[in-house]
């Protein structure tokens, strides 16, 4: 560090002056502490941040830091889960989450970590671009004085003269991509594999790229899922959205007024293979769509997983589907006063679904349904209503009944639980404090007492869309590709110099070429790269 | 019809894990005859000295049996000639080995095809086929690098944990053979999972050689030669170890990039978002960085290649983890292991 000492007064300024090599060769890391000012000690800091060392460090650092992620529950992927989780340890939930430990991504310690990671980088390859800029331009060096010292050297001797062994070699070399000059009269001097210090830049400068697309992203993009049964059409506005997250930069007055209505939905699970896991399991999902755009064209899409529909500024994915229970329920005079397809949410694997059915018309206190759709119900003593196969099979609807107050503090809720605070359970009829109601399609059952009918008419598919925009995607894309170019490029070119030098041999009146090698890092290839320029100057002869 | 394809994939399976079984043994039987031969030469090199010293003739040694007619090469090293200093039942094991392997990667090659035309589809969708594919590029990364250099001394160490894999494969992790689930129907399948496959191969290759070099480097350092160590003095020296299984990391590298790459345009495809933390995605981030962070302290001066090599190990863990344990026990959109 004593070059930092060295450094006039002039010099330290506020700002942070960049090291100067940056590669961080680290004489020593800074053992011996120097005695600066406060613009010497901020050099100072710039420099031990900026030094390969530490980068190594908090690349280490970054890589633990990532698996808390793994281990515990997210609340941006699965909220339900994390405070499950929460609950489930009351007192490591409550403290890990004020450390972050449930959104590690979005942690202030996290970010802290790449952030001086990326400005580590940024003081890293901004000199470093610098030099390398000049030495693209620069001639290759003066060739050392004693060539045999190189990593690799050879020496022969010919009978031609030096200016023709100079100017083959010239040639030879050249053909092999090495830029040549001649300092003086006896010697060459040859450099290629310049690429490889470029694409070592392209690349850390492209992981620039990648953080701001995805930070871009982050800020100007958006996602709203919604759930569509058969039958029904979606219209892009905000109110229409079952959940909607905005980046904090997104204007959601300025949606595109796009329309989308769920002709069929297929779906089709696997029931010719009963290996362990595989009975049941998903095969394929197709939602046949009519898209109707701003400008009010109209065609047919099949969204597919894997097949998303762009609709401009957004995209819809598929990414679930299950069942709506199409419900009639019928007051005392036999009046409807519910009647729609309402959608269960899927549980596990096989379907078993949760859901609500509320009717804020019934008189004189409103009704309530809660429980089980069931595509292939089972119901027993242990584990209660459930499903033992996706499709529907044998569909069943299991629920129980509640009157009182729908919305008491009228505070939003989930459609799919009934909020029974202010309700009190419907008896059933043989005395039971609950009344238990098991349907199939095509069933109805008469509430007791003079509170009317629920009728279950029939079950919808649905699909579980979800539109999304990521305005970050094509940067971040582009720059991943980049810096795969630049990670080949940069490990696959090798930095090489060689030197010639001719020479009279004493009294022969022959010439001594002697050739030598020298690469970055350790290169196994430079004695057969020596020996190639060199024969091809013998198979010349 | 879909079941003899069923057997013959099965059958291929276990055929080739007692053939590799066997190549592995002769391997083993390979380096452990070097080794022998190197321990007698070890002793009589005094003796000679001791005849040297005392000046009578200096044509002693000269009639030695081949393999033991020259000091210098007791290491026994690539790029010394090794192979002629060998004993010849040294060799003879090796050979053997060498048509068991070639045997034992074409039967598990036979299992993955038949495989693949048994389900149909790209064989590539849950644990068991990741196993035998991975096992498969492995072999394939030997057998091919082996025909650019002499990697008899490697064989035991890339057969051991291909047999485990294989091993793994038909006890825990069979399953049948069935259709995809939706999310993996794409033609994304076959460049995002073949990628990470054959990158794991050669990262095991990698790691294989990599602890290899730690040992060879303790070895040197120590100055042992004899003992249970004794088959070492067969391999390559602790620096060419070194850069072998550099050169195998650096060939990985980008594939791994790739691989994360490739698998972040088919999530948003997939699964509506190209970066999601999924546990898959959270270890092949982390896995990508650790890697990263061995190349950087394979070139930050000052830096042992020992400790980045120990980076380079626990790379290779996280990557043992990432298969074996995230598919399994981790709650995520991974969920392919069929398990
Ligand atoms: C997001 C952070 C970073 C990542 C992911 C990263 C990754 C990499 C990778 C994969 C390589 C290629 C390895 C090779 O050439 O063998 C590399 C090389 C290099 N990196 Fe970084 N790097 C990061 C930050 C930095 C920083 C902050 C510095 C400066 C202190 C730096 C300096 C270098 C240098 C000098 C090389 C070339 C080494 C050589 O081949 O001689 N990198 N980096």
């Amino acid at each position: 560090m004593s070059a930092t000492d060295e450094r006039t007064r002039a010099d330290l300024s506020t700002q942070p002056a960049p090291p100067d090599g940056g590669d961080g060769s680290g004489s020593g890391g800074g053992v011996t502490l120097p005695r600066l000012g406060p613009g010497g000690w901020l050099r100072y800091a710039w420099r031990q941040l900026t030094s390969m060392r530490t980068a190594l460090f908090l690349l280490l650092l970054l890589a633990v830091a990532a698996i808390p992620g793994s281990t515990f529950p997210q609340r941006s992927i699965d909220a339900a889960r994390t405070a499950q989780w929460i609950t489930d340890h009351p007192t490591a939930g409550p403290v890990l989450d004020r450390l972050g430990f449930f959104e590690v991504y979005a942690s202030p310690w996290f970010a802290a970590i790449y952030l001086l990671l990326f400005v580590s980088l940024i003081g890293c390859v901004l000199p470093r671009s610098r030099i390398h800029w000049h030495q693209l331009r620069a001639r290759p060096p003066r060739a050392p004085r004693r060539l045999e010292r190189l990593a690799a050297h050879r020496e022969v001797e010919t009978d031609e003269t030096p200016e023709a062994v100079l100017e083959r070699l010239r040639t030879t070399l050249r053909g092999r991509r090495y830029r040549v000059h001649a300092h003086d009269a006896s010697t060459l001097s040859a450099e290629k594999g310049y690429l490889k210090e470029s694409g070592n830049l392209v690349f850390h400068l492209a992981l620039i790229g990648v953080l701001v697309g995805v930070a871009w992203g982050h800020l100007l993009g958006w996602k709203g899922d919604v759930i569509l049964p058969v039958g029904q059409t979606f219209a892009n506005t905000l109110s229409r959205y079952d959940t909607f997250s905005p980046g904090p930069w997104v204007d959601v007055s300025g949606l595109d007024p796009f329309t989308l209505r769920l002709d069929r939905m297929h779906v089709e699970f696997e029931s010719d293979t009963t290996g362990r896991g595989q009975f049941g399991a998903p095969r394929d999902f197709d939602a046949t769509t009519t898209f109707t755009d701003a400008a009010g064209q109209a065609r047919e899409e099949s969204i597919r997983v894997n097949h998303p529909l762009e609709t401009g500024h957004g995209t819809v994915f598929l990414l679930g589907n299950g069942y709506a229970p199409h419900v009639t329920v019928r007051d005392a005079d036999g009046t409807v006063i519910y009647s729609d397809a309402t959608p269960f949410l899927p549980q596990d694997n096989f379907y078993t679904s949760v859901g609500a059915v509320k009717v804020p018309g019934a008189d004189p206190d409103q009704l309530g349904f809660a429980g089980f759709f069931l595509p292939t119900g089972v119901i027993d003593d242990q584990r209660g209503p459930h499903s033992v196969f996706p499709d529907t099979l044998d569909p069943q609807l299991a629920l129980t009944a509640f009157e009182g107050q729908l919305f008491p503090s009228g505070a939003p809720q989930s459609v799919y639980t009934l909020d029974t605070e202010a309700m009190t359970p419907v008896p059933g009829k043989d005395g039971a404090d609950q009344l238990r109601i098991l349907l199939r399609p095509g069933q109805t059952y008469d509430l007791p007492g003079a509170r009317g009918s629920i009728t279950f008419d029939g079950v919808e598919r649905f699909a579980g869309l979800s539109i999304r925009s990521d305005p970050g995607k094509t940067l971040t894309l582009v720059s991943s590709l980049l810096a795969l170019a630049g990670l080949v490029l940069n490990l696959v070119v090798r930095r090489r110099r060689v030197f010639v030098r001719v020479s009279a041999a004493e009294g022969t009146g022959r010439t001594v070429v002697s050739v030598g090698g020298l690469a970055k890092d350790d290169d196994e290839g430079m004695d057969d790269e020596v020996d190639a320029v060199l024969t091809a100057d013998e198979g010349h002869r | 019809m879909n079941d003899t394809l069923a057997q013959i994939s099965s059958y291929s399976v276990y055929s080739a894990i007692v053939v590799l079984f066997l190549a592995l043994g002769f391997y083993a039987l390979y380096l452990a005859r070097v080794a022998r031969a190197g321990e007698a030469e070890v002793e009589a090199a005094p003796e000679r000295e001791l005849v040297a010293a005392g000046g009578t003739t200096s044509s002693v040694g000269t009639d030695e049996p081949v393999g033991t007619d020259e000091p210098a090469s007791t290491g026994g090293h690539v790029g010394t000639d090794a192979a002629t200093q060998e004993p010849a039942r040294a060799r003879k094991a090796a050979g053997i080995a060498w048509t068991l392997t070639l045997l034992g990667t074409a039967l598990v090659v036979a299992a993955v095809v038949t495989r693949a035309v048994e389900v149909a589809r790209w064989p590539l969708g849950n644990m068991y086929e990741f196993a035998i594919v991975g096992a498969m590029f492995t072999l394939l990364a030997y057998v091919g690098w082996s025909s650019r250099r002499d990697l008899r001394w490697l064989g035991a160490f890339v057969l051991a944990p291909v047999l485990a894999v294989l091993g793994s494969a038909v006890t825990v992790w069979w399953t049948e053979g069935s259709a995809l689930m939706p999310s993996l129907r794409s033609y994304w399948i076959a460049i995002h999972v073949t990628v990470a496959t054959m990158t794991v191969a050669v990262f095991t290759l990698g790691a294989v050689i990599g602890a290899l070099y730690l040992l060879q480097d303790k070895r040197e350092t120590s100055g042992g030669g004899g003992g249970r160590t004794a088959f070492m003095s067969r391999l390559p020296s602790a620096r060419a170890l070194e850069r072998l299984s550099y050169s195998a990391h650096v060939v990985a590298f980008p594939m791994w990039t790739f691989t994360v790459i490739a698998g972040a345009i088919w999530a948003r495809q997939a699964w509506g978002s190209y970066w999601n933390w999924d546990p898959k995605e959270v270890w092949s981030f982390v896995i990508w960085v650790v890697y990263a962070a061995y190349l950087h302290a394979r070139a930050t001066t000052g830096w042992k290649r020992q400790n980045a090599m120990w980076i380079a190990l626990i790379g290779f863990g996280c990557v043992i983890l990432n298969f074996a344990v995230v598919n399994v026990f981790f709650v995520g959109q991974h969920s392919y292991s069929g398990l």
